[in-house]
Formats: structure tokens, sequence, C-alpha cells
């Protein structure tokens, strides 16, 4: 009943998606839309009474899982992006492209989120324009680096997805009512700005890997400046070194993890087979980091702690355990990381540990001067980040549908052959509804419409 | 002899409480070390940094605190709220020394606390009298909250004292995660204008030709206003004239960098951490920080290399060669 809820926009008869067969509520987007709900209310909660009555932040903590989650684990998680456009537009490996989009749509996401994250967690948010202003840098903060690191490289990230919506758009721009009227200048301008962004596109991507480096990399310079808080098994001067190492090594993964969801969710066939030959590249990636994580350690006297097996000594092996050595073992091992049900075990546990990492880094082995100062983030504060994430899959969602972004979805856009159905049923995937994740290929949709999913039956 | 500066004070060599190098610290040298080897092969950032920034000016003020004359009366508390605007009692009620059975911070209605090392009141024998000392904003000679103000909120005045200006403040509260003493608290009470709130050394007063409200109340001469550099001599001049009754360190010298806030003490200062004098390395942390910033970012040069190898591997992939 509820289910058949749909976004009008998608019912207009001129903005009707490419594939508009697809609903958009189905009973995991309800749950996933609720959280939402809720977290809106605890956001609103905040903007209105302060950051006092939502959270649990004391002088102690002046930073929870706003800050650890939100910001630090977003931005990392959001690295799939540039890694990605790395791998199909600086090497040319033009084989990836299908990842491209979707990897782009979730760092531009992720990204705003961040940027959200930032503004409510901010006291004074109100007066975060100060940091756009010269006369208020100060050019020797890391904090300054990273959010002009973050602003600029939302914008690119921005001017990187506007292509897909020129194709979505240039010819279809029917604006409703008295709008119509600027239906011939938005094209138009559309028309321009896809003619010369295709020409300076190349810079804008390595625009955006330079200032991901640097701000992925600056994110870890941030806890440096601490002074006996953090825990010895993180606070390292490589720790820029180690999260930037890391966010590379969170790319591939992360477009794995969410391409699986992706395809699962709108009842695809999935990239199984290019899932599997991205995945190759992820065991390097984390050996490396493994190898400076572990030099690093041993350089600064560190490794005989990991005999002791004291509360920080547990959190490094889960870890580096389940979020580096597993993986590397998932995907250097050929047949395993040619399963789905592999490529999303590893995938999730590299995700999982560097969003582990983050918060050890930001919470759970910062301990604060104050003995006895203890942190446990509250109801709004919880509210609010999972309010973040289900937004960021609801605007995913809509998008996905809206625009070409994933290529299964899109027929006019599948240049590829469809690969094999994975049949492979992900248990992990229990909020979705059965008939999205259990439907191979919807017999309802007629073979003329959908050559290529309609390849598969044959 | 009052010519030297901060930089070229070398801790005292003969000390019997100077701390140990502990190995951890060793190590974290050793890494950094490596990587600014690494990153940038050196030479020329062995020149930027933290200390080479930031020129600090010759008559700057601090406090010198003889821990061995404090008795615990708490009329600096009671002064500091009185200069600050913030609530406070009648002067007699000072006299309460149950407040000594818990470590206190500073709070955002009052910037210096008084600590003792154990409660008067539970063991009142005169034999082992506790150690008071009172604890605020240390007004660090290269700051980390400065250093972290992303702004500019935080700035070290020409007089001493760090200043925190809230028109500029965005309310990020890295300078609380900056902090090395923990000192810094922040109004989460306010909705819409929360400020960072901490002892600024009085300067709306010492502006004004006055003494910092909690020294000139104090009746047993335990606090001392002055510039920094005299404050130095006389703390070691008092030490060489007592070696029974100080141990021969003068907390704040060097540590993080060096404080405006100097402690004299008859304890070894090891055993007056929880009083709120943490342990603390000879530089600033954020002379670290700003050493790894000025490596990656000097001149441009890491953003360049990045953009060097991606440009170079574009062209070197690229297929066809229709150049």
């Amino acid at each position: 009943m509820s289910a058949s809820i749909s976004i009008p926009i998608l019912h207009h008869p001129t903005l009707a998606a490419p594939d508009s067969r697809r609903r958009y509520f189905t009973p995991g987007m309800l749950v996933v839309t609720a959280i939402a709900a809720i977290g809106a209310a605890a956001w609103l909660f905040r903007m209105l009474f302060g950051l006092g009555a939502a959270t649990n932040l004391s002088n102690a903590y002046p930073w929870g899982i706003w800050i650890g989650i939100d910001v630090a684990t977003g931005v990392a998680l959001a690295a799939g992006g540039f890694t990605t456009a790395f791998l199909a537009h600086i090497l040319h490996r033009e084989r990836y492209h299908p990842l491209v989009r979707p990897a782009l749509l979730t760092a531009m996401l992720g990204y705003t989120f961040v940027a959200l994250g930032v503004a409510t967690d901010l006291g004074r948010f109100w007066a975060m324009w100060h940091v756009m202003l010269p006369p208020f840098w100060q050019p020797n903060s890391v904090l300054f680096e990273v959010a002009i690191c973050v602003m600029c490289y939302l914008s690119v990230l921005y001017i990187e997805f506007l292509p897909v919506a020129c194709e979505r758009f240039i010819g279809r721009v029917h604006l409703p009512g008295r709008l119509a009227a600027l239906n011939q200048p938005v094209d138009r301008a559309l028309r321009f700005a896809d003619k010369s962004l295709g020409r300076f596109m190349t810079i804008f991507i390595m625009l955006g890997i330079m200032l991901s480096c640097m701000h992925q990399s600056s994110l870890g310079t941030l806890m440096v400046i601490t002074y006996g808080k953090l825990d010895a098994l993180w606070h390292t001067p490589a720790l820029p070194l180690l999260f930037l190492l890391s966010a590379f090594a969170v790319g591939y993964p992360m477009v794995i993890f969410e391409s699986i969801i992706a395809h699962r969710s709108f009842g695809l066939p999935g990239e199984r087979d290019l899932l599997a030959e991205l995945g190759r590249f992820i065991p390097f990636t984390l050996a490396l980091y493994l190898a400076v994580k572990i030099a690093d350690l041993a350089l600064r006297g560190q490794l005989p702690r990991l005999l002791v097996g004291d509360y920080y000594t547990q959190m490094l092996t889960i870890e580096v355990l389940f979020g580096v050595v597993v993986p590397i073992l998932i995907f250097s091992n050929r047949r395993l990381r040619a399963q789905t049900r592999w490529q999303f075990l590893g995938a999730a546990l590299v995700v999982l540990g560097v969003a582990f990492n983050r918060l050890n880094v930001f919470l759970f082995a910062y301990s604060p001067l104050e003995r006895g100062a203890i942190y446990r983030p509250s109801v709004s504060e919880i509210a609010v980040t999972l309010g973040a994430i289900a937004l960021t899959v609801m605007i995913y969602r809509a998008i996905a549908l809206n625009l070409p972004v994933i290529e299964q979805l899109h027929d006019d856009h599948a240049h590829h052959a469809p690969r094999a159905h994975d049949d492979v049923h992900l248990t992990v995937l229990a909020d979705m509804p059965p008939q999205t994740i259990a439907r191979p290929i919807t017999p309802t949709v007629p073979a003329a419409e959908t050559p290529a999913l309609a390849g598969v039956k044959e | 002899m009052n010519a030297r500066t901060s930089s070229q004070i070398t801790p005292k060599s003969g000390s019997s409480v100077q701390a140990p190098t502990d190995t951890s610290r060793r190590g974290f040298l050793r890494v950094g070390a490596a990587l600014t080897a690494l990153t940038v092969g050196g030479k020329a950032l062995a020149s930027s940094g933290a200390d080479g920034a930031a020129k600090l000016s010759e008559g700057r003020m601090g406090v010198l605190v003889d821990l061995s004359r404090c008795v615990g009366c708490r009329r600096c508390e009671w002064a500091c709220n009185d200069a600050n605007n913030n609530p406070h009692g009648k002067l007699e009620e000072c006299d309460d020394q149950s407040v000594f059975a818990t470590l206190r911070r500073p709070r955002t209605d009052q910037f210096c606390v008084v600590n003792a090392t154990r409660n008067p009141l539970a063991d009142p024998s005169p034999a082992d009298p506790p150690i008071f000392a009172k604890v605020q904003c240390m007004h660090c000679e290269y700051p980390p909250c400065v250093s972290a103000c992303l702004v500019g909120a935080m700035e070290k005045s020409p007089e001493g004292p760090v200043t925190y200006d809230a028109s500029k403040c965005i309310g990020c509260r890295y300078c609380m995660i900056a902090c090395p003493f923990e000192r810094l608290t922040y109004e989460y009470d306010r909705r819409f204008t929360p400020r960072v709130r901490k002892c600024e050394l009085c300067l709306h007063r010492t502006r004004e030709g006055k003494l910092p409200a909690c020294v000139e109340i104090c009746p047993v001469e335990a606090l001392q206003y002055g510039r920094r550099e005299d404050l130095l001599r006389i703390a070691h001049e008092r030490i060489a004239a007592h070696p029974d009754r100080y141990v021969d360190r003068v907390y704040g010298e060097t540590e993080g960098g060096g404080t405006s806030w100097l402690y004299l003490s008859a304890r070894p200062f090891e055993q007056l951490v929880d009083l709120g004098l943490p342990k603390l390395p000879d530089k600033s942390p954020a002379e670290r920080t700003e050493r790894i910033q000025h490596a990656i970012f000097k001149g441009a040069a890491g953003p360049l290399a990045i953009a060097a190898i991606l440009t170079t591997l574009h062209f070197l992939t690229r297929k066809g060669g229709h150049a």
C-alpha cells in the first residue's frame, strides 16, 4: 500500500525518468525515510536549542560522533570518487567507466553531508562564512587547510557531475508552468556547460585528485597536535600518510560495496566481473597501508605493546585484522573475489575497518586529561548521524533513478553486455525487500524496451 | 643575560626532576624525521615551522607561582570571578576547604581553580600539609590553540596573554582538542552564541596599569606578575638561594615550548600532574604539525608534485597517440 508511494517528480510527464518503472519507495526505503525524518527532527532540535541541549559534548570531549563519523569517516568513505576517477580518466582504464559515475555521485553526496555535518557541529554555524574570507585566514591551521580543500573539492565534484545532468536534460528541458519560458535559456546554458566542460574536464579531475590527497592526509594531521590524549598506537607524525594511504585503500572497496547494494536494490544483474577486476588492486593498496602502519609502530617502539593486550591494543588488533588483513586474503584469492558474496564481505570489512580507524583516532583512543570524563553520544547525536546517512541513501536513489548514473538502470546508456546474473543471495541485505533482491530480470519488462537486460533471458 | 629567549633556554642538566625522554616520544621524533626526509628531502624545511614563524615580543609578561607559599585560601578564585564578571559569593566563602575533596577544572564561569594534592579536611595533620596549585590557561609561548584556530580567533598578544575573539570564532572547538593542558571551556548551553571561555591574564586590567586580579589579591605573595624573562631569573635565583626548599626546576620554562605561567615547587612536579601540571615535551605540539603542514605545502610543493605525477601518468597511459 504505502510501498506504492512515489516521488511526484518521477511521474511528471516531461521529467519522466529513463526508467520510471522502478518504484522509489520500497519497504526498505520507507525505513530509510523514517530514519531520515527522525534525523531531521533531531537536527532541528540541535539548531533551535543548541549543542548543550542536543549533544553530550563537554570540555573534555569537544568532538563527538558528528566529527568522528559524519566528517572524518564521511570524507574517508567518499574516497571512491577520486580513486575511481584516477583509474578511469588518468590511467585510461576505460572498462571501469561504469563505476565512475556511481562513485562520483557517492562522493558528491558524501561531501555534501560532510559539509552539513560540520555546520551542525559548529557552535557558531552562522559565522562559518568566515572561513571563506582571507582576512580571517590562519594558514598555520591544519583545519584551515582541510576546510578550504573540502570546500574546493565539493565544488569540483559538482562540476564533475554536471555532464551527467547535461546528458539527461539537454534537449529535454521542460520546466513546469510559467518557468517554461526558461526552457530554451536553460537548455542553451546546459549545452554551453557541456561543451566547455568537456574540454577542461581532465583538469577538473586532476584538481579533484589533488585536493583529495591534500585534505585526506591533513585530516590525519589534525590529531597530531594533541598531546597526551591520543594513544600512541595511533598518535604519530605519520598520521597524514596513514590517512592518505587508507583513503586510497578504501576507495575501491567502497565502490564495490555501494555497487553491489545499489544493483541489488534496483534488481539489476550487477557488475560482478568488473568488480572482481577492480578487486585485484585492493590487496596492494591495503598492503601498502599495512606496511607503513607496521613500520610506524616499529620505529616508535610500539610493537612490543601489541603483546600486552590492553583496551587499545585490542582496538588496533580488531581494526587491522578485520579491516586490513582479512580483506587482503579475500581479494588476493582469485576464486573468492570472483563471487559477489565475497566481494561484498571483503569490501564491507575494509569500509568498516577504515571507519573504525577514524573512530579510534577521533574518539575511542582519545582520552582527555580530565580523569573519569566519559562521552556517550546522545540520542540526538545518533539520530542526526543516522539521519544523514539515510538522507544520503534517499538522494542517491532519487538521482540514480532519474539521471544516467548506473548504466544497467538506464537502457540507452548500457554499452555493456550484461553480466551473468549472480545467483548468490546476500543475507546481509536483509532490509531490502525480497522482491528487489530475489527478482532476477522482471518478466514484466518488455524485451524491446530493454535489449540489454533481455539478452540475459535468452 | 636578559636577552635570552625561550628557545635558547636549555633544560637544567643536573636536575633530578628533569623528565627522561621516554621511548615513545623519541620514536615519535624518529618517525617524524624519517617522514620529513622521505616527503621532501629536507633542507628547505628546516628553517620553516612554528618557532621560525612566530616572533615573540621581548617584554611579554607572565606570572610566577610559588607553590611552597600557597596556602589554598582561594582568594584568587574569588578575585578572578569578580574581575571577569563571573558569578561568585562573598569573599569569606573561599575559606570553605571542602572543595579540595575533588580535583576541579576551570569552567565557563570560573577561569581558575585551586587544587590540592589531598583533601586537607580529611587529614588535617600539619606534619605533611597538602600542596595547593592554582591552574588556569597557561598562556603558552607557542600556543597550540592559536596554531589550531582556522579563523584567527585565538591570538598570542604582544603582552603575553593568549586572547580569544568571539567575533571571529566559528565554534569548531579544535582549539580545545589542541590544548595540551585541556584548559579551554565551551559554553555549550548558549544556543546560538557559545564562546570559548578562559583566563586572559586580566588583559583588560593590565592594559589599565592594574595587576591581574589573582595576583593583586594573593595574601601570601605566592603569585608574582612581571616580564617573563625577569620571572625566570627570579625563579632560578630563588632556587639557588634555597636549594633545600625547591626542586631545581621551573615548570613552564620549557613545558610545551614554554608558558607564561611559571611554577616553583618543593615537591617534584611529577607528583603534581593531577593538579593540572602535566608532563610535556620541550617543544610546542603546534611546532610539529606546522612543520608537517609547511613541509607539504611550502611553495605548493606537495600539490604541484601530485599534479606533475597525474599529468605524466595521464600522457604515458594515453592510447592511440593522437597527440
